[in-house]
């Protein structure tokens, strides 16, 4: 098959700017060949170094020139030794001189498949393009770079340039750099060549996907705006997890001498009755059953098909909304792309002029999808615009999926506003938070951003294709460590900690943080934060109100022997719940009963009134829940009496009911 | 193998814990129905939506008859009963006149709803006279209170389980607005302090009663007769209630099926900040897709559950073995093995927390920066205590200064690098909308991001669309504007179609109910002259006047060729007479290239061997 040829040509630069990358770039193409050898097996490559000592191509050995350049590798499938020579790359010693490099790749390309081979070909650069470039023959290098690009569109060549540029500061060469950068420009505007600027090994790790998967849409048709208004799309993936390859199950039951084994595990599934485990039942006399309340109904397939939900495939237009009304945190799953039917000028069109609108007035568009006939569920989802930067790439949307009612868990969580002082933070340290906000800033301006997804390898697959090269030379070997330019995805720069240390500093002085001591002595610690309302009063906390958690930790964890001022209630309530002896209930009672004569014998114009009927209620509650039926009447008495003109009587009514009753 | 749909998303080290701040929840309700069965409940009509007239009786029954339906699936461990009072026959526990509790066999009173029970439940009313009757309890001259009773019974029936854990609640249907109207005197105060004092004991025990008023038309329901007090309603509440009451009756007819889930933590992460300073999160599943229920595997001859057993059989001897401990790749020609515990190991690229890489501004956040569902997190004081000050501070800088965090999330399974948005709080109606804390969203690695947009691009310029044909745009969007868009207003077709096919086949209804299909555009909005004109003015300024909708496309190479193999196979397939070869089994001895000019003609497909070539054909023939 056509589709699964292709033919990539590494064009490494090795001179001595390269050297500290040296040991990335060999990472970074092994594991594109790793990858190859699982997944494309067909797949030719070739390796060619320039800034090397000596000059090894078959173009200097027709013309001349074109020197330091030196093929490492003809273009041939791929194979197990490419990994091993592109480990320990060697080190150039001479300026590399990148466009020869292309040029001998190009004439590499060509010579070896002309115009008729079908599959992708493909050029990538690495290099710092910090190297002059020599003076051509004639012309000027900029028309030599256009003669370039025309020949590898002719010949449908692509062409990835990836320039490290990890420590540019005080770079002499300026004007090199200038003038490199420029034609590398050219090479992007005349042919399909892409040119990525990198700033760090991270990013060079992440800058050259080392998997590439054909695309194939996964919806062709109309985006219907309206029954008369259709515009035709493609609809592509955009993003898709990469997984970890599916390991095989190894059995080592084959003798060692068996040298066609496959040591391949087969796994079988039997279904068994739950009540009688001796009878196997086979797999198409089974039934699918879905519970409904306790029983489960079983339902056939042919049932289910019969009136299962079956929308026709379709993209419909739903409308429009302002772009605010879609939270970021909606979005569902991997992201897919609409862009115009490829060679349809008018779609195209149509694409971008809703797109642009979009974007210009902040709106996004709800859809309607069945990608395919026959599929069981619709799906709806936004669209919001890409609008292209390259004139030579059309305006698309991005389509990310939205919840269903189903899908969205109504949890309910306390307002901020309402949690405790002392956990809100104070002005000095919400300052010390701002600042920590703006200093630790991934995206500095005018440096390259921190980070980028784009450009971030994926270090647990990048670990896994290490340690299977690792295992392939010794069978036991341990899982590598981390390298260092990995480990700046794992773990925070300290580069950059270094720089914003001051504002780190004043951060974590700003806030103290304590490990809770009380946890492993009782879990039920937070029991005492309950509202006192709340109908379980089991609590066995300390004597301390709300407001003390934070200095909680010096008191020993203490059972209420006696009822407090600050939290009388929930003393309360924690006294009558103690099984440790019946007493205590009497005890809390007589207590509570004391408590509140005195909140109303030392009430001045009635302002503990309000505080005394609350202890009232609770101690009424306290006693129908012990039913302890006390004689409380000579007390509601002497309480009536002093409410006689508040304004609590309506509390009042209620405890009057309950003596009456009782 | 079938996976728990919860399961999915589910991380490994999970608890469920009340926090100290969050209300107390409970896991589930148990509710008693109790129903009006009076006379006056049969005599009354209300106007229903068919022009037809509907009994306060049949009003009740049916909304309970909806209402259990929805809770079958919504919220599985939830129980009921329904208990009728003012009947000519009892039915209870407590054996009191004129209350008789409605069950089927194999339930307890108060127990889950069952298929069965829902099932007879429907069809009540035409056995009710028979089996139950219809009589005033409350009369004149007779100690007889049969609202008290019903209070007793319904107590009784939720005196199960703890008021902790279970949320206790008894539904009163009635359009009796003063139960004790017929008595005169003392009588009269008498019972209705009893039946006072009666609701005040359940009320102190936990269970809430709730009044669902049934009113006829002309005439209002006036709570303040009576049950004002039961229910303690003073002041605004009163003159709110009724509306309210009729919103209750509503909403319990129309809920929509919607599996519930108790709000639980799915893993508690320390957050690494810097400098050792780390605080403690919970993470929350506040957005996940809803599958149907998990599937069980039954025997379709005895309808018994069945359960999966696995073996491992090595594919070179054939011996049956342990399932092995080992995996392997294929890698330059050799077999390269790894142990389970080596691939968590690998995976294992960091310890399991979040660490704090740094901000980034809003805007770098790209709308295709999306993998899976977002987790929530919220802070925790319960083992380090300050964490939540320290949230709330770096929430708020990150709300004014547009930033979001971007940490590297350890996860053992699937470690990741994501970015943590910050979410304010919003209130709508008094009810929270958006909780306060932060999204945590997964952001792809280079590899996870496909650059499809370049896929078709060549050196060219591609079309544009002018500032006209943008403005055109934009006049449509103003148009075809929704306006209160809320992401979650769609119920999800296919799964509420689910629902009721289950539900219909469990209650061995007849007939398929219809679902409507909420996802659909709305055809009438579409079809108004302002739309159809924006619709129209866009498509001539980019489309241009004579647009013809395939005329534009250049038709692919391929498929032109396949067009002109089929038209030519037409022409060719006339020349044999294929009734008359298959009738005389000649079919046979024709070439695979001659069959295939049939199957061209007639659009089947070309694939297979030769038999199954010819069986097509005389498929596609009828024969």
């Amino acid at each position: 098959m056509a589709r699964t040829r292709e033919a990539l040509l590494l064009l490494l630069d090795v001179s001595p700017s390269m050297h500290s990358v040296l040991p990335d770039v060999e990472k970074l193409c092994s594991r594109l060949i790793q990858k190859k050898l699982i997944y494309g097996k067909n797949h030719e490559v070739g390796v060619i170094l320039f800034g090397t000592e000596e000059t090894e191509n078959e173009l200097t050995k027709e013309v001349g020139g074109y020197e330091h350049v030196k093929v490492l590798q003809d273009i041939k499938v791929v194979d197990g030794h490419l990994v091993q020579s592109l480990k320990h790359l060697p080190q150039g010693t001479c300026a590399g001189d990148f466009l020869d490099a292309i040029v001998v790749g190009v004439d590499m390309l060509i010579k070896k498949y002309g115009e008729t081979y079908k599959g992708k070909k493909h050029l990538c650069l690495i290099t710092d393009a910090l190297c002059p470039l020599k003076d051509p023959d004639v012309g000027t290098k900029e028309d030599q770079v256009s003669t370039i690009a025309r020949q590898m569109v002719a010949f449908g060549l692509r062409m990835k340039n990836i320039v490290v540029r990890a420590s540019l500061s005080g770079e002499p060469h300026m004007r090199v750099i200038i003038e490199n950068d420029n034609l590398l420009n050219i090479f992007s505007k005349k042919s399909s060549a892409k040119t990525l600027f990198v700033d760090s090994t991270t990013s060079l790790r992440g800058a050259r996907k080392t998997r590439d998967i054909s695309p194939v849409t996964i919806f062709r048709g109309d985006l219907e705006l309206s029954e008369k208004m259709k515009i035709k799309v493609w609809v592509y993936k955009k993003t898709g997890e990469e997984k970890f390859p599916t390991l095989k199950k190894y059995s080592d039951k084959a003798p060692s001498t068996d040298k066609f084994a496959t040591h391949e595990v087969k796994v079988d599934y039997e279904y068994k009755s739950v009540e009688d485990p001796s009878k196997v039942v086979p797999p198409e006399q089974r039934i699918k059953g879905y519970r409904y309340g306790p029983q489960v109904v079983p339902i056939s397939s042919a049932e289910w098909e019969a009136v299962k939900f079956k929308p026709e495939k379709s993209v419909k237009l739903l409308g429009f909304t302002d772009a605010s009304n879609i939270l970021r945190h909606y979005y569902m799953k991997d992201v897919n792309l609409f862009i115009a039917e490829p060679g349809n000028s008018r779609a195209t069109v149509a694409v971008s002029a809703l797109a642009r609108a979009m974007k210009e007035m902040n709106k996004v568009a709800i859809v309607r999808c069945v990608w395919r006939q026959g599929q069981q569920s619709v799906v709806v989802g936004v669209l919001t615009p890409n609008v292209s930067e390259k004139i030579n790439i059309p305006d698309s949307f991005y389509f990310n999926v939205l919840p269903f009612a189903e899908d969205v868990r109504e949890f309910q969580f306390p307002s901020f506003s309402k949690f405790p002082v002392s956990w809100q933070p104070n002005e000095q340290q919400q300052e010390a938070a701002d600042n920590l906000v703006k200093m630790l800033d991934l995206a500095p301006s005018g440096k390259g951003e921190i980070l980028q997804p784009e450009l971030t390898p994926n270090p647990a697959l990048e670990r896994f294709y290490h340690h299977l090269e690792l295992k392939s030379e010794h069978q036991d070997a341990a899982p590598p460590p981390l390298d260092d330019s990995l480990k700046k995805i794992t773990e925070p720069d300290p580069t950059l900690l270094a720089e914003s240390q001051s504002a780190i500093d004043a951060f974590c002085g700003q806030f103290v943080i304590k490990e809770n001591p009380k946890l492993k002595k009782s879990t039920r610690r937070f029991l005492r934060e309950k509202p006192s309302g709340s109908d379980e009063p089991n609590g066995d906390g300390s004597v301390s109100d709300a407001q003390a958690v934070n200095s909680m930790e010096s008191k020993p964890v203490v059972t209420v022997d006696k009822i407090g001022d600050l939290t009388p209630i929930q003393d309360f309530e924690a006294m009558m719940s103690r099984r440790d002896c019946p007493d205590w209930v009497d005890k809390a009672i007589e207590d509570m009963k004391n408590k509140i004569f005195g909140l109303l014998e030392n009430s001045n114009e009635g302002i503990n009134y309000p505080k005394a009927v609350e202890l009232l209620v609770a101690l009424r509650k306290g006693c129908i829940l012990e039913q302890v039926y006390l004689s409380v009447s000579f007390f509601l008495l002497w309480f009536a009496f002093a409410f006689w003109d508040n304004s609590c009587l309506n509390d009042m009514s209620s405890i009057v009911t309950f003596s009456y009753a009782s | 193998m079938e996976l728990d749909p919860d399961d999915v998303f589910r991380d490994d080290d999970e608890e469920s814990d009340n926090e100290f701040y969050q209300e107390h929840e409970a896991t589930k309700e148990y509710v008693v129905y109790l129903v009006d069965a009076s006379p006056k409940m049969f005599s009354t009509t209300c106007p229903a939506e068919d022009q037809t007239d509907e009994t306060h009786f049949h009003i009740a029954v049916s909304c309970i008859a909806q209402s259990l339906k929805t809770q079958i699936i919504n919220r599985l461990y939830d129980e009921v009963a329904i208990c009728f009072f003012n009947t000519r026959k009892k039915k209870n526990l407590q054996d009191l006149n004129g209350v008789f509790v409605f069950n089927v066999a194999e339930r307890e009173q108060l127990d889950r709803p069952t298929a069965r029970f829902i099932k007879e439940f429907d069809h009540i009313e035409e056995s009710f006279e028979k089996e139950i009757g219809s009589q005033y309890g409350i009369v004149s001259g007779s100690r007889e209170n049969s609202l008290y009773n019903a209070l007793w019974v319904a107590q009784g029936l939720l005196r199960k389980g703890s008021s902790k854990t279970a949320d206790k609640r008894i539904l009163l249907f009635t359009n009796e607005d003063d139960p004790f109207g017929s008595i005169k005197g003392a009588a009269k105060n008498d019972m209705t302090r009893t039946t006072m004092q009666r609701a005040k004991d359940a009320q102190d025990l936990g269970i809430s009663i709730e009044l669902l008023p049934l009113s006829p038309p002309d005439e209002e329901f006036k709570v303040s007769h009576f049950y004002a007090d039961m229910i303690g309603l003073e002041g605004d509440d009163l003159a709110l209630f009724m509306p309210s009451a009729g919103q209750k009756l509503e909403d319990m007819k129309d809920q929509l099926r919607k599996r519930m889930f108790s709000k639980r933590i799915v893993k508690r992460i320390s957050f690494i900040i810097a400098n050792g300073l780390s605080i403690e999160l919970n993470t929350y599943a506040l957005i996940r897709p809803t599958v149907p229920g998990a599937i069980t595997w039954l025997d379709s001859v005895t309808n018994h559950p069945l359960k999966t057993e696995r073996s491992f059989i090595c594919a070179d001897t054939g011996a049956l073995m342990q399932e092995p401990a080992k995996r392997f790749q294929p890698y330059k020609g050799e077999n390269i093995k790894f142990s389970v515990q080596e691939l968590s190991e690998i995976k294992r690229v960091s310890t399991g927390h979040l660490r704090l890489h740094g901000f980034k501004p809003l805007s770098y956040l790209k709308d295709y920066h999306n993998l899976r569902p977002s987790t929530f997190v919220f802070p925790s004081d319960k083992e380090v205590v300050g964490s939540t000050c320290i949230f709330i501070a770096l929430h708020r800088s990150m709300l004014r200064l547009n930033r979001f965090a971007v940490a590297f999330y350890g996860n053992p399974s699937n470690p990741r690098l994501v970015a943590l948005v910050a979410q304010d709080e919003i209130v709508r109606a008094g009810g929270q909308v958006e909780p306060p804390g932060m999204h945590m969203i997964y952001l792809p690695y280079s590899d996870d991001i496909r650059p499809v947009e370049e896929l078709h691009s060549d050196t060219d310029a591609v079309p544009r669309a002018s500032d006209d044909e943008v403005k055109k745009a934009a006049a449509l969007m103003k148009r075809i504007d929704l306006k209160d868009f809320s992401v979650c207003q769609f119920a999800n077709p296919s799964l509420q179609r689910h629902y009721a096919v289950l539900q219909a086949l469990a209650l061995e209804e007849d007939d398929m109910p219809e679902i409507k299909d909420e996802t659909v555009p709305d055809e009438e909005g579409m079809a108004r002259p302002g739309v159809v004109k924006a619709v129209e003015e866009f498509k001539l300024s980019v489309y241009g006047d004579n647009y013809d909708e395939e005329g534009d496309v250049k038709v692919s190479e391929a498929s032109r060729k396949r067009k002109a193999a089929t038209e030519n196979a037409a022409k060719e397939c006339a020349n044999y007479d294929w009734a008359d070869l298959a009738d005389k089994g000649k079919l046979k001895e024709m070439t695979v290239q001659e069959l295939k000019l049939y199957l061209m003609a007639h659009n089947l497909s070309t694939t297979g061997r030769k038999e199954t070539l010819i069986s097509r054909i005389l498929t596609h023939m009828g024969k």
